[in-house]
């Protein structure tokens, strides 16, 4: 099954170059300056350094010791002393650990719900000639052009009763119109002989959707349940306006004590003899909060260049 | 064969028995209900993505007529008295809204110049590169920060351009003036300008990166042995490869205008007050949820949502006037 989702995506891949790029450049170009060469590499160095130092310096705060930030005039480059003080107090137990999971768990259910919905809109708004596909599509598109605005939004999720539970974190996003558009425009690339094939071997909708469909869109489902997933795990303006303290995900505890420069309470971070300097707290609570998108970025970005998400915006 | 296909392309559900009436009857009351039942399956996967939209957005679009109401939580959206347009002449007459539309088009206008160029130079220069290893290590980089919250980003340029950050503590050490840049209004738009480059301009280039991979590389080749230069090749062959897209995003980005990184504002509002980072949306924020004056705010939401859908119509019909493709047809 693996060798069809390769093809299909080299009919929608960006060039259709019949070798791997060439390494060198091709006879006709001229032969490059060195001082554009060094200009290059210099705004290449500029970007990657620009986006991995400040990296850097939160997980070294966040190990340090406290003579290690009062040294460094609070940051670190590199810890002399690394401790993992911080992340003991934040993992003992408290806020920071009940947030943990209360995101995790939203990002869990919201994804899965969030995939389940798109999947089915996009399944059915792929067929051409489904039962008021059309003006259901344009009922969609139209909410991309004229959003319905925070105060009546607040105003339904308060009237349907869902202030302080968590399905207001994901009911009012449950269907995102790119991504549905994005899947919707793979979904629309399977050919549609294999429709013919399965519908003459009795498959029906179900089972074509299951069988054929969807193990073809690995691609596409991983990118959009990428985006889904961060989004649920980035959310926090919902969580600060339908949520009380008690039901706070990560990203708005993060905002309330790093961005807001709040201390965690006292009783939060066990024994006040042993805090550690605030700065490293805040700078582990960062960490904690960004690890799980770096721990799955590096097995999604492949499908970010293959065209997944150009070939349905150009739809 | 070929005529059935193509009648049946899309749909192949009514292929087989029912394929040749399938498409003569469409328009027929008969095959409408033989089109339901046919379709139910489908209709039922679409049942939950569609209670979604009538309900969230849908249901929330019509809460809009609070707008035109004198909103009481007490009474209720439906018992609350009726006010015409009290609220939106209220607004017009409140110079705290219309430093929020300032502010708004100022910065988004900043955007326009500042940072949407960046995603377009960074995708050429990528695309310019020989070695793919060092072009998809630069990617996996510069895309990183997109996937970040904005909560994040805010945190992250604290800590490095703040009071105590990493750049007033270079500065100190080196005993040069430190800088006053977080928490100062008057530093505070170019700071923004700053933090959507840092986040999303290695993300901006994924679609023009996609139609400079589209070119064919013998036009280049072409226009080379004709004796194009450099320049004159990326004059006459890049830029109009990516122009489709730039028009294509600058719609959408001017349908956009008016609401420009509500999160990002909120969470830097209180640093450096109202008259620097008052937008619209955070304004609503603040006039109703916050205030609890709904009525009020709901109107400037609804006009924020007008106008936005009127300035995309227009510049799509200029773009059609122009021979560019659009966001729609």
């Amino acid at each position: 099954m693996s060798s069809v989702p390769q093809s299909l995506r080299r009919t929608r891949s960006d060039r259709p170059r019949t070798a791997p790029r060439r390494p060198v450049r091709p006879a006709w170009v001229e032969q490059p300056r060195p001082a554009t060469q060094a200009a290059k590499a210099v705004a290449l160095a500029a970007v990657v350094l620009l986006v991995t130092v400040p990296f850097l310096i939160i997980v070294s705060t966040s190990f340090a010791s406290n003579a290690d930030v009062v040294a460094g005039g609070g940051w670190v480059l590199w810890p002399e002393h690394p401790t993992l003080r911080a992340y003991h107090e934040l993992f003992d137990g408290g806020i920071v650990t009940h947030a943990l999971w209360v995101s995790a768990g939203v990002t869990a259910v919201g994804t899965a719900a969030s995939l389940a919905c798109t999947i089915g809109l996009a399944y059915a708004l792929s067929r051409r000639d489904v039962f008021a596909g059309k003006p259901i599509l344009l009922l969609i598109l139209f909410t991309f052009l004229f959003p319905p605005g925070m105060i009546p939004g607040f105003l339904l999720v308060k009237g349907l009763h869902l202030l302080d539970s968590y399905g207001s974190l994901v009911a009012p996003v449950l269907v995102n119109v790119f991504n549905l558009v994005v899947l919707r425009g793979f979904f629309q690339s399977v050919p549609e002989e294999l429709y013919e094939a399965a519908r003459l071997d009795g498959a029906g909708e179900w089972l074509i959707l299951r069988r054929i469909v969807l193990p073809l869109s690995k691609a596409a489902l991983a990118v959009v349940g990428l985006f889904y997933a961060v989004s649920y795990w980035n959310a926090w303006f919902y969580a600060s306006i339908y949520l009380d303290s008690d039901h706070w995900p990560l990203q708005q505890v993060l905002r309330t004590y790093v961005v807001g420069g709040s201390q965690l309470a006292d009783s939060s971070v066990g024994d006040a003899s042993a805090v550690a300097a605030p700065q490293t707290i805040q700078m582990a609570v960062l960490v904690v909060a960004t690890v799980p998108i770096l721990l799955v970025y590096p097995f999604l970005q492949k499908y970010f260049t293959k065209g997944v998400l150009t070939g349905a915006v150009k739809s | 064969m070929a005529i059935a296909e193509r009648d049946a392309t899309g749909r192949t559900g009514a292929a087989g028995a029912s394929g040749a009436d399938g498409r003569a009857g469409r328009r027929g009351r008969g095959s409408r209900l033989a089109r339901l039942r046919r379709d139910w399956v489908l209709l039922a996967l679409m049942a939950p993505g569609v209670a979604y939209f009538l309900v969230f957005h849908y249901g929330a679009l019509a809460g809009n007529v609070i707008a035109f109401k004198d909103y009481v939580p007490f009474d209720g959206l439906w018992a609350s008295q009726w006010v015409g347009l009290d609220n939106f002449r209220a607004m017009f007459g409140d110079p705290a809204f219309w430093s929020a539309v300032l502010n708004t088009v100022w910065i988004a206008l900043l955007q326009l110049v500042f940072f949407f160029p960046v995603p377009i130079g960074l995708a050429m220069l990528l695309h310019s590169l020989t070695r793919d290893s060092v072009r998809r290590f630069v990617q996996s980089v510069a895309y990183l920060p997109h996937f970040l919250s904005w909560v994040i980003v805010v945190a992250v340029f604290q800590q490095v351009l703040g009071e105590t950050g990493l750049l007033n503590n270079v500065l100190g050490d080196a005993h040069l003036h430190t800088v006053d840049i977080i928490g100062n209004p008057t530093a505070f738009k170019p700071l923004v300008i700053a933090e959507v480059i840092w986040k999303d301009c290695g993300w901006g280039t994924i679609i023009f990166l996609a139609a400079l991979t589209q070119v064919d590389e013998q036009q280049y080749e072409a226009a080379a042995i004709d004796g194009a230069g450099p320049w004159r090749r990326f004059w006459h062959i890049t830029l109009p490869s990516v122009r489709p897209i730039i028009v294509l995003l600058l719609i959408m980005r001017l349908g956009d205008i008016l609401s420009v990184g509500f999160e990002q504002m909120l969470l830097q509002r209180a640093s450096v007050g109202p008259d620097a980072a008052e937008v619209i949306d955070t304004f609503v924020y603040y006039k109703g949820l916050v205030g609890g004056d709904y009525g009020y705010a709901a109107a400037a939401g609804l006009f924020k949502g007008v106008v936005g859908a009127v300035l995309v119509f227009t510049a799509n019909k200029v773009a059609h006037r122009l021979g560019e493709q659009g966001v729609y047809r």
